[in-house]
């Protein structure tokens, strides 16, 4: 920014004065190892915030992990009342509202940020690349409210009613199950509005994934005579490959976490499992999002924690799935990922 | 587009290595075979392709701006800014000025512990740790604890803030919005920070300079637009959640009076604009859930105000 105003700063022989001066006062020793201790801590207390994290976590959802057993993980139905601590509906929810967003958002992301780096004219691309660095800013929360108000009216009208009467709607998985309640609120929405979300993050590592393939190779692609076709998908797509897949994992793990968003359109069904898309469901977070509050025994509340535990620690292996891997590919590619 | 290409080939031309991909290209030979005017098709399909699909997802995001400034400008009015949020359907008056008074006092506390914190840490990370193995720990650390769910955030914070005392409160809200600042202004600390050359820090040791004070007065100085741009958009980023807060600010329909106390800032829960939000969205009144899309009107504008604000104002700073 001002090498040259920081030179002079240097330079100038006020700075050499101060230091001789706290050189001689012996300030230099005092200060520099409270520095180096006070940003050491700092950076440990990152660390320490992980481990802490976890180590909370556990604590307070023992008393489901040692009372609950393996209940948590192996029964289907949520149903505090009656004394049911199961979670498979939604994980199974989860699973699902992730693969229907991961389905969608992915080749969209990809198409997005090959037009950014290769096909539009770069000060068009960065403008492009501002709005959708800007529109993963816009709070989860939106997200829900616009789907709760415009895109569920959208879809129990419009979209589900022609899905269900078309050939698709007899296939298993979109013929509608013994939950379905008119297709709005349900997993397939909540995995559309999902979509939208990630969007953004994968376009963003995808397309610093896609500026890193070296000019010269793609040039040598277009000395051949190759189309801009040819060059992306035989040149781009093939060297970035494996960062595409870090930036899917980075993806993945948003939509797996996400909250707000779908909690508001999920359907809120705890106590069976999906048997298709257009019936409505729960998530993980979701489901600790709207019974949590409610909650009152204190078995529910380490059933909760311990849901959350679980979530945790899903994403905390896509996370580090991702990292590695980006990492492997920025070695690879000497580049900045 | 056509530009750029023919802009590359020459200087592909210009002497680069061209051999690379005709000696590896095992599909060489069927390229030869293919008519010039397919491939040329094909190449129109999939730039065809890729423009409706690349605006189909800049439009669906548009959209979504659009939807919520149409239905949220009607609920601005000068109540909605000066009066406390409804509990009685049948009135027609209230506003979120509590909420947005306390999303402010949680936010900005939250900013007062993460920031300087995360800060310190980048400056660990850049500085002192570089690529030794604990600063390497550190770092992956913080990009994993940056993928952790928000709610997850929040059970963390109601587990050590809400739960020993039983009660909600505005600061354990805090708590959660700075453990999600944390690593994210730690990583962008460092990330700035290495973009500092090293001759300066060099130029400063030489001088006689104590580290602290090439670190702070030289290097941090040279990076200050990056760092402040950083340090704004984590702020702006945590302002707009909600998760964290659902169970430690929870929300109120009062106004937050004081410190302590059960209507206070340590003492019991604080009414915020998002959590509020969530709540009203949730009824089925027309008013409410109108003031509602008021309040996510104020929060879009104030998160894309602040990021296109920042970014104009030093998007020097970014080089560095």
């Amino acid at each position: 920014m001002s090498t040259v105003q920081n030179t002079e700063y240097l330079a100038s022989p006020r700075g050499s004065r101060d230091a001789a001066e706290a050189a001689s006062r012996g300030r230099l020793r005092l200060g520099d190892p409270i520095f180096r201790v006070v940003a050491t801590a700092c950076g440990l207390a990152v660390a320490a915030a992980m481990f802490g994290l976890t180590a909370v976590l556990i604590y307070n959802s023992w008393p489901a992990i040692a009372g609950l057993k393996t209940e948590v993980l192996t029964t289907v139905a949520w149903s505090p009342s009656s004394g049911q601590y199961g979670a498979l509906a939604a994980l199974a929810g989860t699973a699902l509202s992730t693969v229907v967003a991961m389905v969608i958002a992915v080749p969209l992301a990809l198409v997005i940020a090959l037009l950014l780096v290769e096909l539009v004219h770069p000060s068009i691309g960065r403008i492009i690349g501002m709005a959708v660095e800007m529109l993963a800013a816009i709070p989860s929360i939106i997200f829900g409210m616009v789907g709760l108000f415009v895109v569920v009216p959208f879809m129990q009208e419009t979209i589900v009613p022609w899905l269900v009467e078309s050939p698709l709607g007899s296939v298993p998985g979109i013929k509608p199950g013994p939950t379905f309640q008119g297709g709005g609120l349900s997993i397939f929405t909540a995995g559309i509005v999902l979509a939208f979300m990630v969007l953004p993050y994968i376009t963003a590592v995808a397309r610093d994934v896609l500026r890193m393939v070296p000019q010269v190779t793609k040039e040598a692609g277009y000395g051949m005579g190759s189309t801009t076709w040819e060059v992306l998908h035989k040149i781009s797509l093939r060297y970035a490959n494996s960062g595409i897949v870090g930036a899917v994992f980075i993806g993945l793990g948003r939509a797996l976490g996400e909250t707000m968003a779908v909690a508001f359109i999920v359907g809120s069904v705890y106590t069976d499992l999906p048997r298709s898309l257009l019936d409505p469901g729960t998530t993980i977070a979701s489901l600790i999002a709207n019974t949590f509050n409610e909650a009152t025994d204190q078995i529910q509340i380490a059933a909760l924690i311990e849901l959350g535990l679980i979530l945790f620690l899903i994403s905390m292996v896509f996370q580090v799935i991702a990292q590695l891997w980006l990492r492997r590919v920025q070695r690879k590619t000497g580049g900045r990922a | 587009m056509n530009g750029r290409r023919s802009q590359a080939t020459e200087r592909g031309a210009g002497g680069a290595p061209l051999g690379t991909v005709a000696q590896s290209g095992r599909k060489a030979p069927a390229l030869r075979h293919r008519s010039v005017a397919r491939r040329k098709a094909v190449d129109l399909i999939v730039k065809v392709l890729a423009w409706i699909g690349a605006w189909f997802g800049i439009a669906v995001m548009a959209f979504v701006v659009w939807e919520v400034v149409v239905r949220g400008i009607s609920a601005i009015s000068w109540s909605f800014f000066t009066q406390s949020t409804p509990q009685d359907v049948t009135s027609t008056s209230g506003g979120l000025a509590n909420a947005i008074v306390g999303t402010l006092v949680i936010t900005l506390v939250a900013a007062a512990i993460g920031i300087p914190t995360g800060f310190f840490g980048g400056i660990y990370l850049a500085e002192f740790g570089r690529n030794g193995r604990v600063a390497t720990a550190v770092r992956m650390i913080a990009n994993v604890v940056m993928g952790v769910p928000s709610i997850i955030v929040g059970v963390f914070a109601f587990a050590i803030m809400v739960k020993p005392v039983s009660h909600y409160s505005g600061f354990a809200g805090s708590i959660a919005l700075a453990f999600i600042m944390l690593p994210v202004m730690a990583r962008t600390t460092e990330d700035i920070l290495n973009l500092v050359p090293n001759e300066l820090r060099e130029s400063g040791l030489a001088m006689g300079a104590p580290r602290w004070k090439v670190t702070l007065g030289v290097v941090c100085k040279a990076a200050r637009g990056g760092l402040i741009t950083g340090a704004t958009l984590a702020i702006v980023r945590v302002a707009g959640e909600t998760a964290p807060l659902l169970f430690t600010a929870l929300s109120s329909p009062y106004w937050m009076s004081g410190l302590f106390g059960s209507g206070g800032f340590f003492g019991g829960p604080v009414a915020n604009l998002t959590k509020t939000i969530y709540d009203l969205a949730g009824t089925p009144y027309p008013a409410w859930q109108s003031l509602a899309w008021g309040g996510a009107l104020v929060i879009i504008v104030a998160v894309l105000g602040m990021n296109l604000l920042v970014r104009l104002l030093f998007q020097r700073g970014k080089e560095w």
